[in-house]
């Protein structure tokens, strides 16, 4: 395989397209609903009509609209259909030759909530049949991987990636290309490449659907990884809860290997790169990456302190680069386009798009790309459409047990790494769930610290009990029990856990407390008893 | 060998450049509160209580797992670390059943130790008191998960210094248990030699030798240290 053969591959499948295609979204969510039916549905109907010949029924992977699915696109025609169930196949069908589907709920691809999308690392989703690797390649795919073997060295690829401004999707918005440079001048004869996909914030569900839908885009994004830091075995930490992204990838690697894309003398180079997968047991401090090399490694599933970090001592002792699933996404279409087109998206410090799941409560819930610097008010009033049955929404939290409340005063705030830690939350991996004003804020607290608090390993003090203790203060105030005493005593736990835990579980614990103590004090206030 | 100089607490110390911040204190006379660490054993940097202040860094660094550094500037005892320290302790009493008055450890604890020297004399915290098993089966020692504080020291011992690997940790969270084996009782544990590192190396009076009462509970901790230091050197 070599790159005239990628697009050999990709003018075959062109000529063999059908007049129509009907995507139906096979993710998870919509497959909950049946759409495994609805395909089989509509390629029956295909067949009923006699269609065969003109029309082809793809299963795709998600189109980000996952409140209202299951969701069947006609393409080129544009029409979307929602809600859709097996029975409504046939009609779907007829509809194609004229006619307009009685009974089947029509959506909008002009919609704001697709119309203001900007689509980077979702370029695929919804369009192409992730269990096919030649759709892949017909869109494009593996042709970054062949240019940055070919063409560039490894030092060009690093440096592309510096100047792209990428900066780290799991959260933190570390500098890709500084740590890419990093693990590439480490010395060493072995290195790794890790992609954490061991997505856990609760309502957070982009990688997810990445992996889903689009799973040969990691993979190239950590094969060109592997050829810029000088790494050759790659280790995919998938959670437990993903199974069908974890079947999905399985099969993208055998496809990928069959053409030479992934394993030795790759795309007919001396690079090899190897990927494996490694299922998660249900921890989520093994999204933590000291914790994640410690699960991959075999032991207990617990961070370790920082330094030394994963780039000079990670799987084994060898240099490690670690990047999530978005951010290796985000690689191709950077190498592709260039550096100074990803550059040119977003705002000054934090470059391209980002994904979010926009969930709770809110009119169109699904997964959205905008450009960073949108703010919070077009998310969630233009593309999200404000609160349903004519609520108010009173406040967004992002980041989810890390992150923070954001009042709907400070909705004119840009999504950007430095805006939202200056209003108290993080960008974190891009869950994003709105809350209407029937909503309490203490109740919220309460929720997010009984999952740290279920969630933390163990190791250090300050987490393991402090949790605990903050869990037990906050539900001692929402039950009116608590007196102004308690909630000093939160505020000193809130910052002595926040400043002396190990890792960024603990770390980041007290941060929906402190932001709803921040911004919402009444519901605090309101509820204690005179001392 | 190589040597940096830094500063503690003002005091200008130099130490070898693979010292830790906490070696190069206690060479310099200077105490900082540890749990989880022992001399001998590798450090976890779990109990938070050796955190110190270096200027630079905007997080706090465990001393114990931190590289002495040309020109670094550590403090010690900043009235924020002292508070700190006081809650970690107090977070601990409050965990588990911590009953001194009735403790085959009394009056020769690492934990009890702590609170008196950091000033913790009272618990602002909801006392957890969970339920704790006490495991008897083995024929020499016991171990009573009430007391236990988790700095798995007697689990670094068994692996480092023994080579067994008999402890480990179960469980997550407050949830989080000692155990033997496959969680088996420790007198069924087929690995286990008997060699008494673990009750050494318990920092409390979870771990205790059968038979003995309170006021013959003296044990040396640092034979730890000898131990690994005699090896090293091939004695």
């Amino acid at each position: 395989m070599d790159a005239t053969e990628l697009q050999a591959i990709a003018e075959r499948n062109r000529a063999a397209r059908k007049r129509i295609r009907l995507h139906c979204c096979t993710s998870s969510g919509c497959q909950a609903s049946h759409s495994l039916l609805l395909k089989q549905g509509l390629e029956a109907a295909v067949q009923a009509a006699g269609l065969q010949d003109e029309v082809d029924v793809a299963g795709v992977g998600c189109m980000g609209f996952c409140g209202q699915g299951p969701l069947v696109e006609v393409d080129p025609d544009g029409l979307l259909f929602e809600y859709v169930t097996p029975d409504d196949a046939p009609a779907i069908v007829a509809a194609l030759s004229g006619g307009d589907a009685p009974g089947v709920a029509r959506g909008n691809l002009r919609h704001p909530f697709f119309a203001r999308q900007q689509l980077v690392v979702r370029r695929n989703g919804g369009k192409i049949d992730p269990e096919r690797i030649d759709e892949y390649i017909t869109a494009g795919g593996y042709q970054a991987l062949a240019r940055a073997l070919h063409d560039m060295t490894p030092a060009d690829v690093v440096d592309t990636i510096t100047r792209s401004g990428l900066r780290g999707r799991g959260g933190a918005g570390y500098p890709t290309g500084l740590k890419w440079a990093t693990v590439a001048k480490a010395a060493g004869e072995r290195k790794f490449v890790v992609c954490n996909g061991d997505e856990g914030d609760p309502g957070a569900f982009m990688d997810r659907s990445i992996l889903e839908s689009d799973p040969h885009s990691v993979l190239e994004g950590m094969a060109i990884a592997a050829y810029a830091v000088g790494a050759s075995q790659g280790f995919l930490y998938v959670r437990g809860e993903y199974p069908l992204a974890i079947q999905r990838l399985q099969k993208a690697i055998q496809h990928a290997k069959k053409y030479d894309l992934l394993g030795t003398q790759i795309l007919d180079t001396a690079f090899n790169f190897r990927v494996d997968i490694r299922i998660g047991a249900g921890a989520f401090v093994c999204g933590e990456e000291t914790a994640l090399m410690a699960s991959i490694e075999g032991r207990r599933g617990q961070p370790r302190p920082r330094p030394p970090y994963p780039a000079e001592h990670g799987l084994w002792g060898c240099p490690t680069l670690i990047n999530n699933v978005e951010t290796f996404a985000n690689i191709a279409p950077i190498i592709s386009n260039g550096a100074d087109w990803y550059a040119s998206i977003g705002t000054a410090k934090s470059k391209g798009t980002k994904v979010f799941a926009l969930t709770g409560n809110i009119r169109n819930n699904g997964l959205i790309e905008v450009p960073m610097g949108t703010t919070l008010r077009e998310i969630v009033e233009e593309l999200g459409g404000g609160a349903p049955d004519g609520a108010t929404v009173k406040a967004v939290q992002t980041g989810g047990p890390s992150g923070g409340c954001i009042p709907a005063h400070l909705f004119d705030t840009p999504v950007d790494y430095e805006s939202l830690a200056a209003v108290g939350s993080i960008m974190g991996s891009g869950g994003m769930v709105v809350m209407d004003d029937q909503t309490d804020m203490v109740d919220v607290a309460a929720f997010y610290m009984a999952f740290c608090m279920d969630e933390s390993c163990g190791k250090c003090i300050p987490c393991r009990v402090g949790t605990v203790q903050m869990h037990r203060l906050l539900k001692k105030i929402a039950a009116g029990n608590a007196t102004s005493a308690d909630v000093a005593l939160l505020k000193e736990l809130c910052a002595m856990v926040k400043t002396t835990s190990l890792c960024g579980l603990g770390q980041s614990a007290p941060n929906p407390v402190l932001s709803t103590l921040t911004y919402f004090p009444e519901e605090y206030e309101s509820r204690l008893r005179p001392r | 060998m190589s040597v940096r100089t830094l500063s503690i607490n003002g005091q200008q110390v130099s130490a070898p450049a693979e010292a830790t911040v906490l070696e190069a204190a206690r060479d310099a006379g200077i105490t900082i509160p540890t749990l989880c660490h022992l001399d001998g054993l590798s450090d976890v940097g779990a109990c938070r209580l050796c955190l110190v202040e270096i200027t630079g860094s905007n997080k706090l660094q465990p001393a114990c797992h931190t590289r002495v550094a040309e020109g670094m500037e550590v403090q010690t005892e900043t009235p924020r670390l002292q508070q700190y320290r006081r809650m970690v302790v107090e977070l601990l009493f409050a965990e588990r059943n911590h009953v001194c008055a009735v403790c085959v450890a009394n009056g020769h604890c690492e934990l009890q130790n702590l609170a008196r020297a950091l000033g913790m004399y009272h618990v602002r915290f909801d006392y957890l008191s969970p339920t704790c098993a006490v495991d008897i089966t083995h024929s020499r020692f016991g171990i009573d998960h009430n007391r236990c504080v988790l700095c798995a020291r007697c689990v670094r011992a068994c692996d480092e210094v023994e080579g067994v690997h008999t402890w480990d940790i179960a469980g997550r969270g407050v949830a989080s248990r000692v155990i033997s084996d496959l969680d088996q009782p420790w007198g069924e544990s087929t690995s286990c030699t008997a060699c008494g590192k673990c009750v050494l190396a318990c920092p409390t009076g979870a771990i205790f030798r059968r038979g003995v009462t309170v006021g013959e509970m003296e044990r040396d901790s640092a034979k730890i240290r000898f131990i690994v230091e005699a090896r090293n050197q091939r004695w």
